[in-house]
């Protein structure tokens, strides 16, 4: 039997460091660094550290040997070989100045196609679109980018075209969910064949681009993601049997003469205005087809077809949020995200014809419903349409309804704008406004038009009483458990239990007299004074009992778990603290509007 | 001289020249207004450059050379001064191009001339002198080497034949004062000629440097007449005569081979000619459809599960653009937020905007972007398993403290009177009175039901432990005071018992011991107490060779031990009451004997060292059983009343309890504590236990025995007792359960004792 050596097997074969990869693949860093990229191949943590250094305990950075032999047999290596002689062969040529030479040389660079890597890396469609959020994010920025050295022309085109395109898709698939304007751009959620797919857009304005940034991975990653894109697009096309590349359906109507550059860029113009719905090949517009009734459902819940029935017509509806509402945009909006949403969502959308290609009416049209406006005060108003100020879009993608446009008029203070991405667990904070739309997503605040914002505000602030009362109940626990801890302030937890038990409404006067007779409690001489009745608070009493309980229990937490224990237990106060935080700031800012208010009046 | 004053007549070159030259010198001194109006005739130029002699070195041309060595020649010979050929001795450099470039404009260093005079008598001799274009030469030795007269006091001869005389030269120090006090010194240069030092004046020098820079010796002369002397046109002849050759009529016969070989290749289609490739084409992206519906998708990388990139966080309401107001910083958290922003820690800091116009671009999107793309390709990404764990399930289930009354609950007195540290206190076996001993060297007897100090012993020192009989049927307390143990009758409750005691310490006859070996010295020294200390309480004195740390007595209350920590292999002592007399168990040291138990029913006593606790069978004289603590430092021990359970205080704030049967390694640590335990001590009826510590605190645990060997101990902590005080770094010292209640006193350094019921 063959004796068994140490470092033969296992990790120690398994792993491989980056210098000893570069040396089996003949290529540079940057050879393999790019071929990592567009292969996807990360570097590997070994578990058996020692093992895989084979004792050095060094760490350096491991690839596993078959991803190396994977890469290995990749035909892109002989790309990247032909493409460094081409490179030699130019520079040379180019130093000798022989410009025919170079000329000559130039047409012959060795060209590469990354179809076959997304097809290996990608097996199956659905797997491209889960992982679309880099892909797009990454596409949506190069598009905004300025032709420079590090970034080339065609790659900015590129992905200017396919991110028109794949927005098109989304308008046209209605696959709009969520969009949040943030600090750092635009978010937008869509769901695509059941994955949700996120990407942020950049708001446009210019960047500072920095200068100890190597654009040189970002364009590797770029050159993937636009082929992977592309393909995407020309599949998600023809799941909705469109036309491939994109065609607007009114195509050719539209006088030409009136646009000053060529043909090709003002079809690509127009295609980029997103006002107009594309050219299917299937003429006929079926409906929906009804979802059959199965009898098969889930035996636990008898009304799970109802449900499911009633889920479809929420989104059909949700989808439809917009349909025949027409808006107008101002000069002033973001055009395009505006556009996107508007139109995911079914509405129609113009701007004034000297801003840009795509205007389908003016301001004029009577028909418009909303005008969307981004300044202090609209000088020439029309009657028949809402004014707004665009944050009511977002708004109202993010409730699922439309809301009322009272909040959201020019030159007034806008409302919060809230994150849709935030899931509440048990014990969150959750902000009122939040309360708010939910409140009004369940029909509760339903009118949708309301008269009297008033009356909302009201609401709000019973909502908010409710919540200051939960908060000081809790302040109560908290404290208690400071009196448990040091010493018990006996003055202190009366106090408390008067607080509690008085209704809430007269706190503030109960409070005062207590404290008014403090100093007169201090007699210089020595003299009985008639005590009082101890009020014991049974409830408040158990809860202490039940606490120090735990208190004492937690002692006797094995070893092992504590660690455990205390890093949960730390977590959650740290949360508790956070929200506590929240809350806090909330009473005050609370108190001051309605101070301001008061004063106001 | 008349044809070189007729052929500037006739040139118009020259006469700019001298203009310039006329112009040049107005800048220079004051006293040439009248110069520049007569710039149009010659006599008047002339009358103007003899005024100023200093200025006609301007003109650096040829022709004008001799005219100007003409005028110079006429002043020079009058002031018998020479400032010829200076620039010889200048530079080497100078010397190429001095033949045609004289500069004159010199100061001479010895004198000046005079002006007017010259002015009135010099004008009509002006051609008088100088007959010849040769420079002016005083010394006529000729263009020879002068070192040919390096030997003579003279350096040639002059005009008339006379010698000239080398001027006084000094010596080196001189010239090294002139180098270091003349600021002229260096543009001083001396005639090789004549041997004088001429200074040159600011001309010259610039002349000199142009020249050393091979530009024109009189700056840039840029309005030149341009002379053509190749034409831009054709002309009909060749520049040169010689015939073409031969080979510019005949074909290159090379060239031929190479253009048929290039035609053979082309027909016989190896040689392709170069396509001409269209722009759009190449950037064409063909897209198609990549993923087939009715394709299976094949498996490609079997070896491993690809794990998809983790998806970026998705921002909360803090991050919107108009967040609700509670969301915002305040100042404090900006200026922090920003201070991680500049360590890269984080990126944005929650900002309200009143209106989506006003939101400025997110500055690091691209540096965003550009890590999350360095960490798709470089970090390693692991399935992690994130566990969901309920904390309430890790604590372990145990029967509620409310279910194992009674225990101590409540602070219910306060013993105050002692006026130090209360190191050590003591029950009677009855729960009526309390001893304590303390730091301001007295020991008190206390009423446990009243909180009242009954009596007061005054010892000599400090006072380390007191320990009550515990006998009933005997009042007698042991003190531990410094180096020896005194025996107190406190005269408390029961006047019978407390005279029956008197009687039977009083009883003891000296008994004659069967001679013991003399050169053993005796460990201890038994003193009765006389008179005054007999009243008081005093009854015997038991002196020690070290100081003693702890005392304690036998269940039965005829044997108590001490404990002294330096006496080495005398640390433990066993000493018996009714005989009087001490013994050593041990023979070598055990090491720093920390302290000492009886075991309650069988004759074992627990000894504990630093780190260990020894069990030692007193019948057998031999070590039972040792216990590993596992802990750093032990600062006291208890036993079960049972006696086969131990628990260790240490401290490194560690409560070890001991199950003798089950293993020697203790079977449960407990570390409620966060400072060091200082006394440990069980209950003698109820399963109590409990720990006092420098913290503070005083635990009450539950601690369960049962008869049942194959069922363990149940610990349960019941209750955390809080009261007293720190004073000078320590907390609690002691703590003893009231001998029949579920009642614990505690001694704390503040100088009070609590009993908690």
């Amino acid at each position: 039997m063959k004796r068994k050596r140490k470092y033969e097997s296992g990790a120690a074969t398994a792993f491989i460091t980056r210098n000893q990869a570069l040396r089996k693949l003949q290529l540079s860093l940057k050879d393999f660094r790019q071929l990592c990229i567009l292969k996807g191949i990360y570097p590997q943590e070994p578990k058996k550290l020692k093992q895989a250094t084979k004792g050095s305990g060094i760490t350096r950075t491991f690839y596993f040997v078959k991803d190396i032999n994977y890469l290995s047999h990749e035909p892109l290596i002989v790309k990247f070989r032909q493409t460094k002689r081409f490179m030699k062969r130019l520079t040379k040529a180019v130093h000798k100045k022989n410009d025919d030479a170079v000329a000559r040389i130039k047409a012959s660079r060795p060209k590469y196609k990354l179809d076959h890597i997304v097809k290996e890396r990608y097996p199956s469609f659905i797997d491209a679109v889960r992982d679309l959020d880099d892909c797009l994010t990454m596409c949506f920025l190069f598009a905004t980018l300025p032709t420079s050295f590090s970034v080339k022309n065609r790659s900015v085109q590129l992905c200017r075209r396919l991110t028109v395109e794949f927005q098109h898709f989304v308008i046209t698939s209605q696959a709009l969910r969520k969009v949040f304007i943030s600090i750092k751009g635009i978010y937008y959620q869509a769901e695509i064949m059941g994955q949700t797919i996120t990407w942020i857009v950049p708001h446009k304005v210019g960047y500072q681009q920095p200068s100890d940034i190597d654009f040189k991975i970002m364009r590797t990653f770029v050159d993937f993601y636009t082929t992977l894109l592309g393909f995407t697009n020309f599949r998600l096309y023809h799941s909705l049997n469109l036309h491939y590349p994109p065609q607007l359906q009114l195509a050719g109507e539209k006088d030409e003469t009136e646009t000053k550059c060529l043909k090709s860029e003002a079809t690509e113009e127009r295609l980029a205005a997103m006002t107009q719905t594309l050219k299917s090949m299937v003429t006929d517009n079926v409906e929906d087809a009804e979802v059959d009734e199965f009898p098969v459902g889930n035996p636990d819940d008898p009304d799970f077809i109802e449900k499911a029935k009633l889920e479809s017509e929420k989104l059909n509806q949700f989808q439809n949020l917009f349909k025949g509402k027409k808006f107008f945009l101002n000069r002033e909006i973001p055009r395009e995200s505006v556009t996107f949403i508007i139109r995911s969502f079914g509405g129609e959308v113009s701007w004034d014809k000297s801003l840009a290609v795509g205007a389908s009416y003016q301001e004029s049209d009577e028909s418009i419903t909303h005008q969307i406006v981004d300044r202090p005060a609209v000088e020439k108003q029309f009657l028949s349409r809402y004014y707004i100020q665009p944050q009511w879009i977002f708004d109202c993608v993010n409730s699922q309804m439309l809301i009322p446009v009272e909040d959201y008029f020019p030159g007034v203070e806008l409302p919060p704008h809230l994150s849709p991405f935030v899931k509440e667990k048990e014990g969150d904070y959750v902000p009122a406004e939040r309360k708010q739309q939910i409140r009004r997503q369940q029909g509760i605040d339903s009118g949708v038009e309301e008269d009297d914002g008033l009356m909302d505000e009201d609401d709000d602030d019973e909502d908010e009483d409710e919540e200051e009362e939960a908060v000081e109940e809790e302040d109560d626990d908290e404290e208690d458990e400071e009196e448990e801890e040091e010493e018990e302030d006996d003055s202190d937890e009366n106090s408390d239990d008067e607080e509690e038990e008085t209704p809430k409404m007269s706190k503030k006067a109960v409070k005062k007299p207590v404290k008014t007779p403090k100093p007169a409690k201090k007699p210089k001489d020595m003299a009985v004074t008639p005590g009082s009745v101890e009020k014991v608070n049974l409830n408040r009493k158990v809860q202490q009992q039940e606490k120090e309980e735990k208190r004492l229990a937690e002692m006797m937490i094995p070893k092992k778990k504590k660690r455990l224990y205390q890093t949960i237990v730390k977590s959650q106060t740290r949360r508790d603290t956070k929200i506590q935080q929240l809350k806090e700031k909330r009473k005050v800012i609370n108190r001051r509007n309605k101070l301001a208010k008061a004063g106001g009046e | 001289m008349a044809t070189v004053a007729a052929k500037r007549k006739i040139s118009p070159v020259e006469e700019i020249d001298i203009n310039e030259g006329v112009n040049l010198f107005v800048d220079e001194p004051p006293d040439s207004e009248d110069d520049d109006d007569t710039t149009d005739s010659d006599s008047s130029e002339y009358s103007g450059l003899e005024d100023e002699p200093d200025t006609d070195d301007d003109d650096g041309d040829e022709d004008d050379e001799e005219d100007d060595d003409d005028d110079e020649d006429a002043e020079n010979d009058e002031d018998e001064e020479d400032e010829d050929e200076d620039e010889s001795d200048v530079e080497d450099s100078a010397e190429e191009t001095s033949s045609h470039s004289k500069p004159t404009n010199q100061e001479i260093v010895t004198a000046e001339p005079d002006d007017k005079e010259g002015k009135i008598t010099q004008l009509p001799d002006e051609y008088e002198y100088d007959s010849s274009d040769e420079e002016d030469i005083r010394n006529t030795v000729g263009n020879i080497p002068m070192e040919w007269y390096r030997d003579y006091s003279h350096l040639g001869y002059d005009v008339e034949g006379k010698k000239l005389l080398k001027p006084e030269k000094g010596d080196e120090l001189d010239e090294f004062l002139d180098k270091m006090e003349n600021p002229d010194y260096w543009r001083t240069v001396s005639n090789k000629l004549t041997g004088q030092k001429v200074l040159l004046s600011k001309e010259d020098v610039k002349i000199i440097q142009n020249m050393q820079k091979f530009k024109n010796p009189v700056g840039s002369d840029m309005y030149e007449p341009w002379i053509d002397f190749f034409t831009n046109e054709k002309m009909i002849h060749p520049v040169s005569n010689r015939p073409e050759t031969k080979a510019s009529f005949i074909p290159s016969r090379w060239e031929m081979l190479k253009v048929s070989q290039m035609v053979h290749a082309l027909k016989m289609g190896w040689m392709k000619p170069t396509p001409t490739r269209k722009p759009d084409e190449e950037d064409e992206t063909n897209f198609y459809m990549l993923w087939k519906d009715d394709e299976e998708p094949e498996i490609t990388r079997q070896y491993r599960q690809y794990i998809p990139p983790p998806k970026v966080r998705l921002p909360g309401h803090a991050e919107s653009y108009n967040p609700p107001e509670e969301y915002l910083p305040s100042e404090k958290t900006v200026q922090r937020l920003k201070k991680e922003i500049a360590r890269g820690k984080t990126r944005t800091i929650p900002q309200k905007f009143s209106s989506l116009r006003l939101v400025p671009g997110f500055k690091y999107f691209i540096r965003e972007r550009f890590e999350r793309c360095l960490d798709l390709y470089l970090c390693p990404r692991q399935r992690k398993v994130r566990m969901n764990v309920n904390p309430d399930d890790l604590i372990p289930k145990l029967p509620k403290p409310r279910d194992l009354q009674p225990f101590p609950t409540t602070e219910y007195l306060v013993f105050k009177g002692h006026k130090g540290i209360i190191r050590t206190i003591s029950p009677d076996p009855k729960g009526q009175w309390i001893a304590s001993g303390c730091d301001d060297k007295t020991v008190k007897i206390w009423e446990v039901a009243t909180g009242r100090c009954i009596k007061t012993f005054n010892v000599e020192s400090k006072v380390k432990g007191v320990a009550w009989n515990p006998n009933p049927s005997l009042s007698i307390i042991v003190v531990a005071v410094e180096t020896s143990l005194i025996i107190i009758n406190p005269h408390v409750g029961d006047k019978l018992i407390c005279s029956k005691t008197d009687l039977l310490l009083n009883s003891f006859e000296e008994v004659e011991l069967p001679p013991a070996p003399t050169d053993k010295p005796k460990v201890t020294e038994w003193e009765l107490y006389e008179d005054a200390e007999y009243e008081l309480g005093f009854r015997l004195k038991i002196k020690h060779q070290r100081e003693i740390s702890q005392v304690t007595w036998h269940g039965k209350g005829d044997y108590f031990a001490s404990t002294m920590p330096k006496g080495e292999s005398k640390s433990v002592l066993i000493h018996q009451l009714m005989k009087r007399r001490s013994q050593n168990p041990f023979s070598k040291p055990k090491g720093l004997v920390q302290c000492v138990l009886f075991h309650p029913i069988r004759p074992f006593l627990f000894v504990a060292t630093q780190k260990y606790v020894r069990i030692y069978n007193l019948m057998k004289q031999s070590l039972s059983k040792k216990l590993l603590s596992n802990c750093q430092w032990i600062s006291s021990m208890a036993v079960h009343p049972g006696g086969d359970n131990v628990i260790i205080g240490s401290y490194d704030s560690k409560l070890s309890w001991f199950d003798l049967d089950l293993s020697t390694k203790p079977y449960h640590t407990l570390r409620h504590h966060t400072m060091a335990l200082r006394s440990v001590t069980y209950h003698k009826r109820y399963p109590l236990f409990a720990s006092a510590s420098d913290d503070l605190s005083v635990i009450v645990c539950h601690g369960m025995v049962y008869s049942d060997l194959l069922q363990n101990p149940l610990i349960v902590p019941v209750k955390v007792l809080r009261g007293h005080k720190a004073a000078k770094g320590l907390g609690v010292l002691d703590c003893q359960f009231h001998p029949s209640q579920p009642w614990i006193f505690t001694a704390g350094a503040d100088g009070t004792i609590r009993l908690y019921t």
